[in-house]
C-alpha cells in the first residue's frame, strides 16, 4: 500500500493544476462570450483581414 | 438657420454642430447623441478605447464582417465583438485614425451602434457571475478528488480495507473538504445569514445548515475513526447547487443586458439651436422649455414643442395609433415621439421634463407596473413549502432517535445530517434554471428576446390576448391598395417622381412599381404638399388633392391618398391603406384554435379599426381608446380573472404593456413600449409570439414536472434517511441521479415539433 503515498498527492497535484487552469482561463475572460466562441473556430484568419 | 433649402430635407445630411467634425461622421447607424469622442477612454499610454452595442448582431457570420472591416485599418490594436451580450470592444491608437472611421466602417456594413460606458453597466451581475464559476470551479475539484477516494472506502467496507488506511482517506478528504466548503459555501451562507437577520427562512438556510453540519460532523466522526464520513456529499450539493445558481444568474444576465442594450441605442438627444445658427447635440435631459430644437426630415421628434420654421407632416401612430400623418405648419403643436416624415422643422420646446405627454405616459406606466410586481416566481413559490418542511423533518428525525430509539447525541445527529442532504435541493435548485436556460435559448434563436426572467413562467398561464393595431398586426407602413385601378405607365412615372421623396407615401409607391427607370429631370419637393418635376416642358405633380388642382371633395375613406397630375389628363388617384402583417390573420386563427380569446384595442378612427377586426376575424374590438382606456379594459379583464397577454408597439400602448400580467411588443416599437414589454418579437412578422407562448407553456410543464421529479425522489429518500438507513454511498448516488433527470428532463424543450406554425 505504500504506492499511495505517492499517488494520492499526484492525483491531488494533477487536479490542482485543472482548477488553476480554468481560474486563470476564467480570469482572462475566456467565459464572457460563449455563444461567439463556439462559431470563431470555423472563421478563417482572411475573413477577419478582407472581409467579403 | 435661417431658410430652409432643398439641401436640409436630405436626413442623411445633418445639420452643422458645432462639435461635430465634418469628416469624422460615423454614418446613418450611429445612435449615439453627439461625437463619439465623448465616450472614448483614453488610457495612460496613449491608446484609446470605446465600447459599443452593436443593435443588429444576430448571426455569428457578422464576426468577421465587424472585426474585419476594422482590423484592416491603421492604428487598430484590437476589435472584438461579444455575441452573446451583442458588444463590440475596440482599442486604437487616437493619432492614426479617429474614432468616427472606425465607427464609420463598421456602419458602412449596415449594423447600428450605440456607444455606453462599461463602468455604468458593468455593475453586480458580471462580477457575480465569476464569483460563482470560481466557487463552482473550487467545489468542482474537491467533489472529483473526494469522491475519488470515497469510492475506495466504499468498496474497502466490503472488501479488506484496514482501519488505518480508512482513516487515512478520511483525513485526506476533509483536509479537501474544509478549505473547499469555506470557499465555495460562502454564497449559500451569506444568503442564509441575511434571510435569518430578517427572520425569514429561504431555501439556503437549510442548505447551509445541512453543509456545515455533515461537514462538522463528519470532522467528529473521522477524528473519532468511524465508519461513516459525508464530506463527498457536502461537497457535491455545494457543487450541483452552484450550477443551478450560476444559470440562474446567467438567464438573469442576458435578460437585463437585453434591456440595457434596448436602452442604449434609443438614447436620444436634441439638436439644439445656438444663437450664431449652428445647433449642438444635447441629452435630453438638459433641454428647458423656451430653446429651439432642430428635427431633421426622417428623425423622430425629441420633445413637445411648437412649429417655429418649415412645413412638414407627422406621423403619430407611435403616440396616437392614428394611421394617417398629420401635415403640420407654422405654430402647430407636435409631440415628443412622433416621427418627422418629409421636411426639416425648427419646433420652440414648451414643455420639457416632466411636462411632457411621454412624462405623463411614464407616470401611467409606473402606476401600472406595481401591480404586476405582486407576481411570485414558481421556484419561491416552491422554497416557501419546502425549507421550513426540511427544518422540521431533520429536528423531527434527531429528536426520535435521541428520546426513543436509543442512539447517542452523536448517532441521532448524524441521522438528521443525513436527512438534511438527502431532501436538499440539488433537483429543486436545478429545476427551474435549467429548463429557463434551454428555453431562452431556442427563443433567441426564433427571433424572440427575453426581457424579464419569470416572463415565461407568466406567458404559459395566458388566456386572453389583446392586440394593438397600428403597427403590431398591421406593418405601420402604407401599402398601395388600389393597384388593380392603374395603368403601368401611371404607376411607373409616379414611383419614378417618388423615388425622390423619404415621404411613407411615396415609398410605399416605389415598393409598389418594383424597378422603375430613373427620371431624367430634377425633382422638386415642398414639404406637407407634394413632388413637382418638369417633364417635356410640362409641369407634373404628385401630392396631395390641392396641391395637385383636385377639387376638393368629401373625403371619409379610411385610406390615405396620392395624386398625380399630367397638364392635359385626368388626374389619377393612388389610395393606400395600412396593410396587415403578413402572418397576422394566421395567428389570431392559431391562437382562437388554442382557445384563447383574442380582443384588439386600437387609439385609431373607428372605421379603420372595424375593418380590421373584420377581416381577422376579432369578435371583441374598441377603437379611439386613450392609453387610460387600455389600461382600465386591462384591469376590467384582470377583475374577471383573466391572465392578459398584451402586444402592442405604440408611445400609447406602453402603460397598457406594463398594465398586462405579460407583454411583448415588435422591434419596431416605441422605445419605451421595448422597456415595458417583456419580450420583444424581432423580424417582420408576429408569428415568433407563437412559438414564445408554446415555449413558454412547455417550459412551464416541464418545471413542473422537474418539481415533481424531485418530490418523487424524496418521498423515497427521505423515509429511508429517517429509518437511519441512508450511507454516503446511497445518498451520493441518489443526489447525482435526481440531479441528471431533471437536467435531462429540461433538455426536452429543444425537442417540442415545429409543427401547427401559424
Amino acid at each position: 500500500m505504500n504506492v499511495l503515498g505517492y499517488l494520492i498527492p499526484i492525483a491531488l497535484f494533477l487536479g490542482f493544476v485543472g482548477l488553476l487552469a480554468f481560474l486563470w482561463a476564467l480570469k482572462s475572460g475566456q467565459f464572457e462570450d460563449l455563444d461567439g466562441a463556439a462559431h470563431r473556430i470555423l472563421f478563417d484568419d482572411d475573413d477577419l483581414e478582407n472581409p467579403k | 438657420m435661417a431658410e430652409v433649402t432643398q439641401a436640409d430635407a436630405r436626413p442623411s445630411a445633418p445639420p452643422p454642430r458645432e462639435d461635430w467634425p465634418g469628416e469624422d461622421w460615423p454614418g446613418d447607424g450611429w445612435a449615439g447623441t453627439s461625437d463619439p469622442a465623448a465616450y472614448v477612454r483614453e488610457d495612460a499610454d496613449g491608446t484609446a478605447e470605446l465600447d459599443l452595442v452593436v443593435e443588429n448582431l444576430h448571426c455569428p457570420g457578422c464576426i468577421p464582417r465587424i472585426e474585419g472591416a476594422i482590423k484592416g485599418l491603421p492604428g487598430v490594436l484590437d476589435a472584438r465583438v461579444n455575441l452573446t451580450t451583442k458588444r463590440l470592444h475596440l482599442h486604437w491608437r487616437p493619432a492614426e485614425v479617429g474614432a468616427g472611421t472606425l465607427l464609420g466602417a463598421v456602419t458602412r456594413q449596415g449594423f447600428h451602434l450605440a456607444p455606453y460606458d462599461p463602468g455604468a453597466l458593468r455593475g453586480g451581475n458580471a462580477e457575480e457571475a465569476k464569483a460563482l464559476l470560481r466557487a463552482m470551479a473550487v467545489a468542482g475539484f474537491a467533489a472529483a478528488n473526494i469522491m475519488l477516494l470515497s469510492i475506495s472506502v466504499w468498496s474497502g467496507l466490503v472488501s479488506d480495507m484496514g482501519p488505518a488506511t480508512r482513516g487515512l482517506f478520511h483525513w485526506i478528504s476533509a483536509l479537501i473538504a474544509l478549505p473547499a466548503v469555506a470557499y465555495a459555501g460562502q454564497p449559500f451562507f451569506r444568503s442564509a445569514l441575511g434571510a435569518l437577520r430578517g427572520r425569514r427562512l429561504n431555501m439556503d438556510v437549510p442548505i447551509s445548515l445541512a453543509v456545515i453540519l455533515a461537514t462538522a460532523m463528519s470532522l467528529v466522526e473521522t477524528a473519532g475513526g468511524g465508519d461513516y464520513v459525508y464530506f463527498d456529499a457536502a461537497v457535491m450539493l455545494l457543487f450541483f447547487l452552484l450550477i443551478g445558481r450560476y444559470l440562474d444568474l446567467r438567464v438573469r444576465g442576458q435578460a437585463r443586458s437585453a434591456a440595457e442594450n434596448l436602452m442604449l441605442l434609443h438614447a436620444q438627444g436634441a439638436s439644439v439651436m445656438t444663437a450664431d445658427g449652428t445647433s449642438r447635440a444635447l441629452p435630453i435631459a438638459e433641454i428647458r422649455t423656451g430653446m429651439r430644437v432642430w428635427v431633421a426630415a426622417g428623425e423622430r421628434v425629441p420633445v413637445d414643442g411648437r412649429v417655429e420654421l418649415g412645413r412638414s407632416e407627422i406621423d403619430t401612430s407611435l403616440v396616437t395609433g392614428e394611421s394617417l400623418p398629420r401635415s403640420v405648419g407654422l405654430g402647430a403643436e407636435i409631440f415628443a415621439g412622433t416621427l418627422n416624415l418629409s421636411g426639416p422643422l425648427e419646433i420652440e420646446v414648451t414643455a420639457a421634463g416632466e411636462g411632457t405627454l411621454l412624462a405623463e405616459i411614464v407616470r401611467l406606466m409606473e402606476a401600472a407596473e406595481q401591480g404586476r410586481s405582486r407576481y411570485v416566481r414558481l421556484a419561491d413559490r416552491a422554497a416557501r413549502i419546502y425549507a421550513p418542511a426540511v427544518h422540521i423533518l431533520a429536528a423531527a428525525s434527531f429528536l426520535a432517535w435521541f428520546a426513543f430509539g436509543g442512539l447517542g447525541w452523536q448517532a441521532s445527529l448524524l441521522v438528521a445530517v443525513a436527512v438534511l442532504i438527502v431532501t436538499c435541493p440539488c433537483a429543486l435548485g436545478l429545476a427551474v434554471p435549467a429548463v429557463q436556460v434551454a428555453a431562452v435559448g431556442r427563443l433567441l434563436k426564433k427571433g424572440v428576446l427575453v426581457k424579464s426572467g419569470d416572463g415565461l413562467e407568466r406567458l404559459a398561464q395566458v388566456d386572453t390576448v389583446v392586440f394593438d393595431k397600428t403597427g403590431t398586426l398591421t406593418q405601420g407602413r402604407p401599402e398601395l391598395a388600389n393597384r388593380s385601378d392603374l395603368t403601368e405607365s401611371e404607376l411607373g412615372l409616379a414611383a419614378a417622381i417618388a423615388a425622390a421623396s423619404r415621404h411613407p407615401l411615396a415609398r410605399a409607391l416605389c415598393r409598389a412599381a418594383g424597378e422603375v427607370e430613373p427620371l431624367k429631370a430634377e425633382v422638386r419637393e415642398e414639404p406637407g404638399l407634394g413632388l413637382a418635376a418638369i417633364l417635356d416642358g410640362r409641369d407634373v405633380r404628385l401630392g396631395s388633392r390641392t396641391w395637385c388642382g383636385v377639387e376638393v371633395t368629401e373625403n371619409d375613406a379610411p385610406e390615405s391618398e396620392l395624386w398625380l397630375a399630367v397638364p392635359g389628363r385626368a388626374p389619377v388617384r393612388f389610395a393606400f391603406r395600412d396593410a396587415l402583417r403578413a402572418d397576422a390573420a394566421a395567428l389570431v386563427a392559431w391562437l382562437k384554435a388554442r382557445g384563447l380569446a383574442v380582443e384588439l384595442l386600437s387609439g385609431d378612427r373607428e372605421a379603420v379599426a372595424r375593418e380590421v377586426a373584420l377581416t381577422l376575424g376579432i369578435e371583441r374590438w374598441a377603437a379611439a381608446r386613450k392609453p387610460a382606456d387600455k389600461i382600465a379594459r386591462l384591469e376590467a379583464l384582470a377583475a374577471e380573472g383573466r391572465k392578459v397577454l398584451m402586444v402592442g408597439d405604440g408611445l400609447n400602448d406602453a402603460p397598457a404593456l406594463a398594465a398586462a400580467f405579460v407583454s411583448a411588443s415588435p422591434a419596431q416599437a416605441a422605445d419605451i413600449s421595448q422597456t415595458a414589454a417583456d419580450f420583444v418579437i424581432q423580424g417582420e412578422g408576429l408569428s415568433p409570439l407563437a412559438e414564445a407562448l408554446r415555449v413558454g407553456v412547455t417550459s412551464r410543464r416541464l418545471v413542473l414536472q422537474n418539481f415533481a421529479l424531485a418530490l418523487g425522489y424524496n418521498a423515497v429518500a427521505v423515509p429511508l434517511a429517517m429509518a437511519g438507513l441512508v450511507t454516503p454511498l446511497i445518498a451520493a448516488l441518489a443526489m447525482s441521479a435526481s440531479s441528471i433527470a431533471v437536467t435531462l428532463n429540461a433538455l426536452r424543450l429543444n425537442l417540442i415539433e415545429r409543427t401547427a406554425q401559424p
